[in-house]
C-alpha cells in the first residue's frame, strides 16, 4: 500500500528503499510544532504557502492556553493562518488526529503529513500519513512536497472473535509488548484481518494511532464499506483507495488471534512494557484519565460510560475526561453520555489533549499512579517525571477508578 | 569532513525517547535553543548539559530519539554544542529532523565506547576511530539525499539556495 500511494504521489514507480519527492494531499500542525514551524518558514524566506486549503493548524495541545508563553505561541499561530488564510482550529475544536479525518479534510489513497508523531492515525481510513518535524512541515507549506524513503512493510494478520471486555486497544498494547518499541523502525505496518473487519473506524484509529510506539512510519488498514461510509459521511471529496496486491512482499507477517486476548496495560516506563492485566491487578492508583488521539473518541466515552452507570467514582481516585472533539463532546451531551459520567463523579476538560503530554492541567503529584487512555507512558509525560502512567483500554480505566485500583472491566460487562 | 570529541554516554542507553532529550516541560516555555540546550537530557542526567565540551558526541544504544516529533530534541543536542549522534538505531522521525537541521546521526555498535572516550569521526572515510580503546569501526555512508542535505547545512539553508527540494 505504501509503494503505491507514494509511486501515485511522486509520478514514480517506486520500490522500498528508494528516496522519493512526492506531493502532499494535506498537512497539519499543532501548537506545539507550529510556531517552529513557522519561525523556519520565514527563515526559508516562504512569503506565501503553496495552498492554503491543504493545511490546517490545531490548538490541542496546550489548550487553552495556561501561561504567557504559550500565550505567545498562540498568537503566532493566528496570525500566521489568518494572514495566509490556512484552516485554524483554536481551543476546544479538538485533537488534532481527530479533526484531520472528521472534518474531511483527508481519506483513502491521501498522502498526508502532520507535525505530530501520532499523524499515523489516518492510516485506519487507508491514508499514507506520517509524523515529521516543524522543518519538514515549513518545507510542505512552502512547495507541497516532501522527501520520504519508502519503507518496507511489516504485517499484522489479526484473526478470532474478540472475548467482551477486550477492545482495539488491548490488541494494540499486546503486539507493541511484543514485537517491542523499535519493532517497526522505518517500516510501515499493515493490519488486517477478519478481527480487524469486525471493528469500527473509531476502534480502527485506536489502532494505527500507536503505530509509532512501535516505530513504525504508517499504520495502514484497507479501505472496506466501513472506511467508505465513514468518509463518505465527514468528506465530500473523492478519494482513490488502495490495496496491497495479493502477492506483495512484507518483510514480515505476523498472525495474531485475539479470541484468548485479556486486557492489556502497559507499565511505567515505556509502552512496550505490557502486562495481561491480571499480572497488576489491585495496584491502587490515584487517578484516572480518559481521552487523547488514542481513545477519546464517541465509542471510547460510550464505553466508559456503560461501565460507569450508576457507580461510584472511589474517593480515593478521580476521573478526568478529554472528548477528542467538539463534536464528540457535543453528541456525548445529547446521547446522556456526559450526564452518566459525571454523575459517577467523573470531570469534563477542553476538547483536545487534556492531560495527555502535561502540558497544561491534571498534572498528577509525586508517586501517584495515573491509568490513562493515551498512547505514551513515558518518565514525565503527564508533566511530573515522579509520577507513574499505566495505559489501558477505556473500559479498563473506568472500571478501575470504581475501585480505586486497576480492575479486569470484564466483571463490569 | 572530521569530527573530533568526547563521548557523552548516559546510565540509560536504549530506547532513549525525546521526552528524556528534552522534557515537554520546557517545550513549550523556552523559544531560545541556547536556553534550551541547557536541559538536554536533563532527566536521565542533571549534569549532561555541564559536562559537554563543544564538539562532543552523544553515544547511545538502539531506538535513539523514539516518541515525539518535537523539533526542540535536535535542537537542544544541537545547541548544546554535540557534532553527531552515534546509535545503534535511530527513531525516524527523530532520524529525519536532524538531517533537516544538518545534524549527522551515526549507525554502528557502540557496546564498547564508554563516557568520556575521545573519538575522532571520518564522515567522508566512513570510519570512527576510538582513540582512548584504539580501535576502529567502519560506519555506513549517508544516502545522497542526506548528504546533500548536510552539505547545505540543512534544509532551510537547502531552500533558501535553491528555491524549493534539489535532492
Ligand atoms: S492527545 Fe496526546 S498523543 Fe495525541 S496528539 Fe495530543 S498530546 Fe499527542
Amino acid at each position: 500500500m505504501s509503494e503505491k500511494i507514494l509511486s501515485m504521489h511522486s509520478g514514480k514507480d517506486a520500490r522500498a528503499g528508494e528516496i522519493v519527492i512526492a506531493d502532499l494531499d494535506f498537512m497539519i500542525g499543532q501548537d506545539g510544532t507550529s510556531g517552529v514551524a513557522i519561525d523556519v518558514f520565514n527563515k526559508m524566506e516562504g512569503k506565501k504557502v503553496f495552498d492554503p486549503s491543504k493545511i490546517a493548524i490545531i490548538i490541542d495541545h496546550s489548550s487553552p492556553s495556561p501561561n504567557e508563553g504559550v500565550s505567545a505561541i498562540h498568537k503566532k499561530i493566528r496570525d500566521f493562518s489568518k494572514t495566509q488564510g490556512i484552516n485554524l482550529f483554536d481551543i476546544g475544536c479538538g485533537v488534532c488526529h481527530q479533526i484531520a479525518p472528521e472534518t474531511g479534510f483527508v481519506g483513502p489513497g491521501n498522502l498526508v503529513i502532520g507535525a505530530d508523531s501520532h499523524t499515523c492515525t489516518y492510516g485506519a481510513i487507508n491514508v499514507f500519513s506520517t509524523g515529521i518535524g516543524s522543518t519538514d512541515l515549513a518545507a510542505g507549506m512552502i512547495s507541497g512536497k516532501l522527501w520520504f524513503k519508502l519503507p518496507e512493510t511489516i504485517k499484522f494478520e489479526v484473526s478470532g472473535k474478540w472475548p467482551k471486555g477486550v477492545y482495539s486497544k488491548d490488541l494494540i498494547l499486546k503486539i507493541i509488548g511484543d514485537i517491542g518499541a523499535d519493532g517497526a523502525t522505518y517500516m510501515a505496518a499493515e493490519f488486517d484481518g477478519p478481527a480487524i473487519e469486525a471493528l469500527s473506524v473509531d476502534a480502527r484509529f485506536t489502532i494505527s494511532n500507536m503505530a509509532i510506539e512501535m516505530g513504525a512510519k504508517a499504520g495502514l488498514m484497507k479501505a472496506d464499506k466501513k472506511t467508505i461510509d465513514w468518509t463518505k459521511k465527514h468528506s465530500k471529496k473523492v478519494f482513490s483507495p488502495v490495496e496491497s496486491d495479493k502477492d506483495a512482499k512484507f518483510a514480515k507477517t505476523v498472525h495474531i488471534d485475539v479470541s484468548g486476548l485479556s486486557p492489556q496495560i502497559a507499565k511505567p516506563h515505556t509502552v512496550d512494557n505490557v502486562s495481561p492485566i491480571e499480572a497488576v491487578e489491585g495496584l491502587e492508583i490515584q487517578q484516572g484519565f480518559i481521552g487523547t488521539c488514542t481513545n477519546g473518541r464517541l465509542e471510547d466515552l460510550e464505553i466508559a460510560a456503560s461501565v460507569l452507570k450508576g457507580k461510584k467514582i472511589s474517593r480515593n481516585c478521580r476521573l478526568i475526561v478529554a472528548p477528542a472533539s467538539k463534536n464528540i463532546f457535543l453528541e456525548a451531551m445529547k446521547n446522556g453520555i456526559v450526564q452518566t459520567i459525571m454523575d459517577a463523579g467523573g470531570v469534563f476538560v477542553t476538547p483536545g489533549c487534556g492531560p495527555c503530554v502535561g502540558t497544561h492541567n491534571g498534572v498528577p503529584s509525586d508517586g501517584e499512579k495515573v491509568l490513562s487512555t493515551a498512547n505514551r507512558n513515558f518518565k514525565g509525560r503527564m508533566g511530573n517525571n515522579k509520577a507513574e502512567i499505566y495505559l489501558g483500554s477505556p473500559a479498563t480505566v473506568a472500571a478501575s477508578v470504581i475501585e480505586g485500583k486497576i480492575t479486569d472491566p470484564r466483571k463490569y460487562i | 569532513m572530521l569530527l573530533k570529541g568526547s563521548a557523552r554516554k548516559t546510565k540509560v542507553v536504549d530506547d532513549i525517547n525525546t521526552d528524556y532529550i528534552i522534557s515537554g516541560r520546557y517545550k513549550f516555555k523556552i523559544q531560545d535553543p541556547y536556553e534550551l540546550a541547557k536541559h538536554v537530557m536533563e532527566d536521565l542526567d542533571p549534569e549532561f548539559y555541564s559536562k559537554i565540551k563543544k564538539g562532543d558526541f552523544i553515544v547511545a544504544g538502539r531506538n535513539f530519539g523514539c516518541g515525539s516529533s518535537r523539533e526542540q530534541a535536535p535542537m537542544a543536542i544541537k545547541y548544546a554544542g554535540i557534532s553527531a549522534v552515534i546509535a545503534k538505531s535511530f527513531a525516524r522521525i527523530f532520524y529525519r529532523n536532524c538531517f533537516n537541521l544538518g545534524l549527522p546521526l551515526i549507525e554502528c555498535d557502540t557496546d564498547n565506547i564508554n563516557d568520556g572516550d575521545e573519538l575522532e569521526l571520518d564522515l567522508d572515510a566512513g570510519k570512527l576511530k576510538n582513540k582512548t580503546k584504539d580501535f576502529e569501526v567502519a560506519v555506513n555512508p549517508f544516502p545522497q539525499t542526506m548528504q546533500t542535505l548536510l552539505n547545505d547545512g540543512g534544509l532551510v539553508e537547502h531552500f533558501k539556495k535553491h528555491g524549493g527540494f534539489k535532492l
